[in-house]
């Protein structure tokens, strides 16, 4: 592709071919990086994301449990101020459980975020 | 006992002061706390009062932290998160110092304190709600009704979207204490193998090996959860930022 061994005599006998030439060098060269920035970058991803992948799993988890434990706090609350034991608890724990499904789902990207950003709204 | 792995997070009182019979005593974790604020920001000083063209070493680390945290902020909130940026840096900056600080032994871990994480996540959500009621006015609460819901299913959503926004600040200060409690712990249980195994002879001792090598492990592992539940919190803060930011964008 590229020839590396031009000698350097040549270039600057032939400008008008040499700045074609150095043209078409540049752009080979922006390919091949870029090809090589690509893989780079994947196999950079690759190294992360056992690290990012167990923040994840964490962050995930979490997200899980917290909401079931405000549905069900929220319910306990709601009966021991009205008394209706223990329907708020049940109600409001199976809300619970909705929310946590829905706070996973949305972490992990399976349920478009709560809000879609317009095209220009990021700037 | 020396051998109890709780003992680490006990408070202790340094300076006992007590204001109308509530106790607001200079503790241990008061300390640590104020050792944490101290070293990120002294070190954020050094390391940017040459403010060399060429960077010195510590300041370009300083730089990577900027930029990590920008980067960070708008890719979840846009440009507009930008205001918040002195907030998630000072955040970021004081669980990864705390969480390094914890990893010193006998070191007091700030962040294996619910209090302490609780007051973080307070602080995070209470921003969210305050700035978003302040730019937005009522508009805020469309961040509760997502759009394109079917009128009768509006008030069970309603209900789920609140209880998804009142877990936040639970999973984001649960996340940060348990993790931290739980390492430091289960390093202090592996360690207190290696010696009470060693006391048993010749074979202990070489019984011992096993739960060493795993506090090696363990130990290698706690960094990596300083650092990725540091981050976590900056990423989640962000992530609530941008509900404050654009509310009702979807």
């Amino acid at each position: 592709m590229v020839a590396p061994s031009q000698p350097e005599g040549r270039n600057s006998a032939t400008p008008q071919l040499s700045e074609a030439e150095l043209e078409r060098r540049k752009r080979e060269l922006d390919a091949k990086l870029a090809a090589r920035r690509q893989k780079a970058d994947v196999s950079g991803e690759k190294a992360v994301g056992g690290m990012s992948g167990m923040g994840y799993a964490l962050r995930l988890s979490s997200e899980f449990i917290a909401a079931i434990a405000v549905g069900a706090a929220i319910g306990w609350v709601i009966d021991y101020y009205a008394g209706s034991t223990p329907w708020g608890l049940i109600v409001f724990l199976l809300l619970g459980f909705a929310a946590a499904v829905l706070n996973v789902l949305r972490s992990a990207g399976q349920v478009a975020p709560s809000k879609v950003h317009g095209p220009g709204d990021r700037v | 006992m020396a051998n109890d792995p709780i003992h680490q997070f006990h408070i202790n009182r340094i300076v006992p002061i007590e204001i109308g019979g509530l106790d607001f005593s200079f503790t241990n974790s008061a300390a640590f706390m104020v050792a944490t604020a101290a070293l990120a920001g002294g070190f954020l000083y050094l390391a940017t009062a040459k403010r060399a063209v060429v960077p010195s070493r510590s300041q370009s680390v300083a730089e990577m932290a900027y930029d990590f945290i920008r980067n960070m902020l708008t890719d979840a909130a846009g440009k507009g998160g930008m205001r918040f940026f002195p907030l998630v840096f000072s955040l970021f900056l004081f669980v990864l110092t705390a969480n390094l600080i914890g990893m010193f032994p006998y070191f007091f871990t700030v962040t294996s304190q619910l209090i302490v994480t609780v007051a973080l996540a307070l602080l995070v959500i209470g921003t969210v709600v305050v700035y978003g009621f302040m730019a937005h006015g009522l508009g805020f609460l469309k961040l509760f009704v997502p759009s394109g819901v079917p009128g009768l299913l509006v008030p069970l959503i309603v209900l789920i979207e609140v209880i998804s926004f009142l877990s936040r600040p639970i999973s984001l200060s649960i996340r940060l204490f348990a993790n931290m409690l739980a390492g430091h712990i289960t390093l202090k249980v592996f360690a207190g193998f290696v010696t009470s195994m060693s006391a048993l002879g010749a074979v202990g001792v070489a019984g011992a090996l096993l739960p060493l090598l795993m506090v090696v492990a363990i130990t290698a592992l706690e960094f990596l959860v300083a650092f990725l539940q540091a981050y976590v919190f900056a990423v989640l803060t962000c992530m609530y930022l941008n509900d404050a930011v654009h509310p009702g964008g979807h």
